[in-house]
């Protein structure tokens, strides 16, 4: 890069033809010559990197870092909806059910729409609640504070929450592969337990999955629990099989105390008696999950089995509101005496996913109303049933993204004596804003 | 009864902290992390290259991983939204969390492309922070990895020495090799490509390649085979030279699009473990030699 002004160069010349000037001062100029050209050299390699630099780069910055989401906290809306055709009310005989259940409005419906908001707090903490909306009530599924900065595996969980027993308890009904909830859920814990208390869990540092977890509190979803005297104990192991299987597999215990716990009895002519229940019922849920996809790449094609077996036991009182003049099964005066029952459930369901866009699958429910023992008071009032419920499920859902999800469903429901119910249901479920990832 | 003591057995022992353990939840940043740290690291991938790293499930052995992890790295600018919250949140490992030393985003480092001008799940899935696959551009390994020497060190001060010296030897050689490689790739520049998914800017800002279209209709968003045909169409004109997916990608897309317009399809690595790319000079050595085979 020799570009030296020539006016510098004549300088030069004129200069150095003066004999006259001496030596020194020559020197001297030539070497102020020398600095400018380098000065100039610099200058020009400066401009010509910064202009290359300037070519290369787009004016973009690195990224931040990313949360969730670019806004804090996190909002997202499920929409739900369905049409839903079927003979039945829904009843599953011989069981007292246990808290509420999601609608199940024959005919269009928007089933309910869900409202979550979530997010850090602090660096502490992270926050998460979920409102189930519906035409004239808002109902707090769940609001809870959680740890994040305890560490050593341990977490620590407050406020209203979806209890961590079983597998599918925790998953909200935008989350079921299925349009309704199984069987067992629906008729002993009243499609999922929540409650209103205190969660700790420890991950243990093994280098597979275990992972124990406590609760204690008072039964949110079942409004009629006074104490916080519920307790759960949850126990989950998991891991993989090559790459291509993983699996996790879970025994908990959930031990609640009831008082006043509404529920409806058909009795055999088919009238119902409304019920409420005191008392203790003592669960155990064995839960087991195991997923396959190639080579863990889960996005075109893979299986997911899941199967889960309830144990309920009860004791305590049961009285009977309904007096038969009002058309119910109990005569006037009201009856209670002591009820005990030992009931189990189960479930198993397969859903495999075909294509990007396509799941189907298949569920099996049954249920072993078992051992009940009513007190002398309801000798011809109140009587064990002599049945099974079961039902048999088949969906298929259409995916046109990770947010939206049209499904069909029709199942052979034998939940209710006497009864065979071909249930319809139309779905869709749409997700807007953030959505929270999944749990395995 | 015996697994009852192996698990005590595990549980007494716990984490043992020779080295220090790193979860990365892609190859890429497991690799250079073990080309940095050498044996003071012990690296852990949660995902393949076969797998799509958009799409993957909060697996309760992820989750086990995280929870002895002394430093997560993760490629940020959304990529892993869909899984990593979960696995951060039930790993019970409060030094993993972000903004702790302990979590580290390599987009935080790196120029990013494609930044979208607006917001809309309209147009797929989209990454508000730009294209997260920066792993495609070898020049991306350098100023990640200087920074994650950096982290490396301020987790572990008593290697720091280590930790600089392991990325200034990564580096010396890496810079030769880019510049081989761009010798090699010289007849590249400008070359029209379509490509299945989106997830080659960073390639082809570096070898001057010229995306003509995408297979994907939208980000993520599988393509039907008369949307294929439509591309097909369209593109036709631009006369590009090969349809180029990732090795996770379904075949079907870029094979109809070859089969059909005569034009090769090109399966590239995208990252470590990949076809023929066992560690990270071979990822971009095939990368190279494939492409180079496609125009030839």
């Amino acid at each position: 890069m020799n570009r030296i002004p020539l006016w510098m160069l004549a300088a030069a010349g004129v200069l150095s033809s003066f004999p006259a000037l001496a030596d020194t001062d020559l020197q001297a100029l030539r070497a102020e010559i020398a600095q400018i050209k380098q000065s100039y050299e610099q200058r020009i390699a400066a401009l010509e990197s910064r202009l290359k630099n300037a070519e290369t780069a787009a004016p973009q910055a690195p990224a931040r870092e990313s949360s969730k989401s670019t806004f804090n906290p996190e909002i997202g809306l499920t929409l739900q909806g369905r049409y839903y055709r079927a003979d039945g009310d829904g009843h599953i005989t011989g069981f007292l059910p246990a808290g509420h259940a999601h609608g199940s409005e024959r005919g269009l419906s928007v089933d309910h729409s869900e409202l979550t908001i979530g997010g850090s707090i602090d660096p502490y903490f992270r926050a998460q609640a979920n409102f189930a909306v519906k035409d004239d009530e808002i109902e707090t599924e769940e609001a809870w504070v959680q740890t994040s900065a305890i560490g050593h595996g341990f977490t620590v969980k407050g406020g209203r929450f979806l209890s961590g027993i079983g597998y599918v308890n925790e998953q909200h009904p935008h989350a079921w592969d299925f349009a309704d909830q199984n069987l067992a859920y629906r008729a002993m814990l009243g499609e999922h337990y929540g409650h209103d208390g205190l969660q700790l869990k420890w991950l243990a540092p093994t280098p597979f999955f275990l992972e124990f977890g406590m609760e204690m509190g008072q039964g949110a979803n079942w409004k009629d629990r006074k104490d916080p005297r519920s307790r759960a104990f949850t126990a989950k192991v998991g891991g993989d099989f090559g790459t291509s299987h993983a699996w996790r597999a879970g025994l908990s215990w959930l031990n609640v105390r009831a008082s006043g716990r509404e529920g409806h009895w058909d009795d055999a002519n088919d009238v119902e008696a409304e019920t409420l229940f005191s008392g203790r019922s003592r669960y155990t849920i064995a839960d087991f999950v195991w997923k396959w996809a190639p080579e863990g790449n889960a996005k075109y094609r893979n299986f997911k089995f899941q199967a889960e077996y309830i144990k309920r036991n009860e004791k305590g009182s049961l009285e009977c509101e309904d007096n038969s003049a009002d058309g119910g099964a109990c005569p006037a005066g009201n009856i209670t005496d002591t009820y005990r029952a030992r009931q189990s459930g189960w479930y198993a369901q397969g859903v495999y996913q075909f294509h990007p866009n396509w799941r189907v699958g298949y569920r099996y429910d049954r249920l072993s109303p078992g051992q009940i023992d009513f007190g002398a008071g309801f000798n011809g009032v109140l009587a064990q049933p002599r049945f099974t419920p079961k039902r048999n499920t088949l969906m298929v859902d259409y995916n046109p993204s990770e947010f939206s999800r049209l499904r069909l469903q029709f199942a052979r429901d034998k939940a209710e004596q006497g009864k065979t119910d071909n249930q319809v249901t139309l779905q869709y479920i749409h997700t807007l804003g953030a959505h929270g990832a999944h749990k395995f | 009864m015996r697994f009852l003591f192996v698990l005590l057995a595990s549980l007494c022992v716990g984490p043992v902290h020779a080295a220090l353990n790193i979860f990365s939840t892609v190859p890429e940043w497991a690799a250079l992390a073990q080309e940095i740290g050498g044996e003071r690291v012990k690296t852990f991938a949660a995902t393949t290259a076969l797998q799509d790293p958009h799409h993957i499930d909060a697996r309760p052995s992820l989750i086990a991983r995280a929870r002895n992890a002394d430093l997560l790295l993760a490629t940020g600018a959304e990529l892993e939204v869909g899984w990593l919250p979960v696995i951060l949140r039930e790993s019970g490992n409060a030094r993993i969390q972000p903004g702790q030393p302990g979590y580290f985003e390599a987009t935080a480092f790196v120029r990013m492309l494609e930044i979208p001008g607006r917001l809309d799940r309209a147009d797929g899935d989209v990454h508000a922070q730009g294209n997260p696959h920066i792993q495609t551009d070898p020049r991306n390994y350098l100023a990640v990895g200087e920074a994650l020497a950096a982290r490396l060190a301020q987790i572990d001060p008593g290697n720091a020495a280590a930790y600089r010296a392991g990325y200034e030897r990564f580096a010396g050689a890496w810079r030769e090799r880019i510049k081989q490689w761009e010798l090699q790739t010289a007849s590249l520049k400008g070359v029209p490509v379509v490509s299945q998914h989106k997830g080659w800017a960073y390639l082809y800002d570096w070898l001057g390649l010229r995306e003509v279209a995408t297979l994907e209709p939208k980000p993520g968003i599988e393509p039907s085979v008369a949307h294929l045909a439509r591309v097909r169409e369209q593109t036709m004109a631009s006369k590009p030279r090969m349809v180029i997916r990732a090795a996770y990608n379904s075949a079907r897309p870029a094979e109809w699009f070859a089969q059909t317009s005569g034009i090769p399809a090109v399966v590239l690595p995208f990252t470590v473990g990949g076809p023929a790319a066992e560690n990270l000079t071979a990822l971009f050595d095939t990368t190279v030699q494939r492409l180079l085979k496609a125009t030839q």
